[in-house]
């Protein structure tokens, strides 16, 4: 089994599923081509704890839970629960904002750019390509030498304070406390926020989905950078089973159902913008910060899954961006159709500033950190 | 004969040293030190794919990847 997840077919099935269950979450209740979307669910927790007022995305996704927690019962089942950290934490805490600026310019993470496309909107394509492009500097920087430096192990209590964390958010999602009038928790009463599975379906596709993407170092990210580094496909496989599976599922949805689950087109998509410059400079932003900071945002949950806390402050970084977006007016707007007429979205000049302010952060950082080079050969 | 410590590096930096190290040595006998099971795979298929056998030994936490070629 062990070498099965290891092996090339490992990431293609796990790929496979989490395409198929992502596909299949809009059907249960998501919005559509959001079946997972790490940026936005993660945008979501942040709007139903308060930290943006955003009333249209505003729920605790459990779905993240779900992540984090099956890839700590997959570590601790395989013995790889490995708490450890102290590898420029305020430094992945930041790379985590930026990231999530820059996927909220966009409208979603790598994983939603998938299933978006899969889906029929191409806008998706800029946002790959934009993807692409990030993660060819951040592989410049590599191939020069970049590096956080070395993590240290960690005390196991450290190892287990992201997934308590999301134990507590999944008891605030099932108990839903108010904790005065007008104060969280708040839950959307329209809007995306407010379109969402069954706690329980959501948990347990995420248990799944965390469960194989640990087993499977399965991250979106990593698939473009190994090919781009070393000329190595072997998580590529995933990401692409990925785009198929998911792609196929809507079909089939769009068959048995008689409701469009692929619309191939540029305008008219759901929750997503055609402003093709911010959807490509967004992605580009994301895809570096999470090239700097050697995981894409599913992949940091998992990783924080098996006790890795500098990727748990990546994550905490991506809630805290979240807030900063929506606070500041940074995020994409969809488009939209006011009196017949179709009005393109995008961000406003605080996010292209933002997305300015957080490339030239990246940048920095891809030059300034560096190996001493009597420790890339002893 | 070259040995690369790895250990405590994110990703992909194991794999990028590994490899570095297998193309400077050319042949012989490389040690790589990893302490996460992520990084004793990846090292492990960079080397297979450069040509080079691979023999994961373990100790405390920490993997000792002996390559030889």
């Amino acid at each position: 089994m062990q070498r099965f997840f290891a092996s090339r077919w490992g990431p293609i099935t796990a790929g496979g599923i989490i395409g198929i269950l992502a596909a299949l979450l809009p059907l249960w209740g998501n919005p559509k081509n959001m079946g997972v979307c790490v940026a936005c669910f993660e945008r979501d927790i942040a709007g139903a704890l308060g930290l943006h007022r955003n009333t249209a995305v505003q729920y605790i996704r459990p779905e993240i839970t779900g992540f984090v927690l099956g890839a700590l019962v997959a570590a601790l089942l395989f013995r790889e629960f490995r708490p450890r950290g102290g590898s420029a934490p305020i430094v992945r805490f930041l790379l985590g904002m930026f990231a999530m600026i820059g996927a909220l310019v966009f409208l979603g993470c790598p994983w939603r750019a998938l299933l978006r496309l899969a889906g029929g909107d191409l806008n998706a394509l800029l946002a790959l390509a934009g993807l692409v492009a990030g993660i060819g500097v951040g592989v410049l920087f590599m191939r020069a030498g970049y590096t956080l430096g070395r993590a240290t192990p960690a005390p196991a209590v450290a190892g287990w304070i992201l997934p308590a964390l999301m134990v507590g958010l999944l008891l605030l999602a099932i108990f839903k406390p108010t904790f005065g009038e007008g104060l969280p928790i708040f839950a959307s009463e329209k809007g995306p926020g407010s379109q969402h599975a069954a706690l329980w379906v959501s948990l347990v596709v995420g248990l799944v989905v965390g469960f194989l993407a640990q087993r499977t170092r399965f991250c979106t990210m990593g698939a473009v950078r190994d090919v781009l580094l070393m000329g190595d496909t072997h998580l590529l496989g995933g990401v692409l089973a990925l785009l198929l599976t998911a792609f196929l599922t809507n079909l089939v949805l769009t068959w048995t159902t008689g409701t469009p689950y692929v619309n191939f087109s540029f305008t008219n998509q759901p929750v997503a913008h055609s402003n093709h410059l911010w959807n490509f400079a967004g992605m580009a932003l994301a895809g570096l910060s999470f090239a700097l900071a050697g995981g894409c945002p599913g992949r940091q949950l998992f990783m924080a899954g098996e006790g890795d806390g500098d990727a748990a402050l990546f994550v905490l970084g991506m809630i805290v961006g979240a807030g900063f977006s929506h606070n500041f007016s940074l995020a994409g707007v969809p488009d939209a159709v006011k009196e017949n007429v179709y009005i393109v979205g995008g961000p406003s000049i605080y996010g292209q500033i933002a997305v300015g302010i957080g490339l030239a952060f990246c940048l920095i950082l891809g030059f300034a950190a560096r190996m001493r080079r009597q420790e890339v050969k002893r | 004969m070259i040995t690369v410590d790895a250990r405590g590096r994110s990703c992909p930096e194991p794999a990028l040293l590994t490899r570095n190290a297998l193309r400077q040595a050319g042949s012989g006998e490389v040690h790589v030190l990893v302490d996460t099971e992520t990084a004793r795979d990846n090292c492990t298929r960079v080397a297979r794919r450069e040509g080079w056998q691979v023999q994961v030994l373990e100790e405390d936490g920490t993997y000792h990847l002996v390559l030889k070629k």
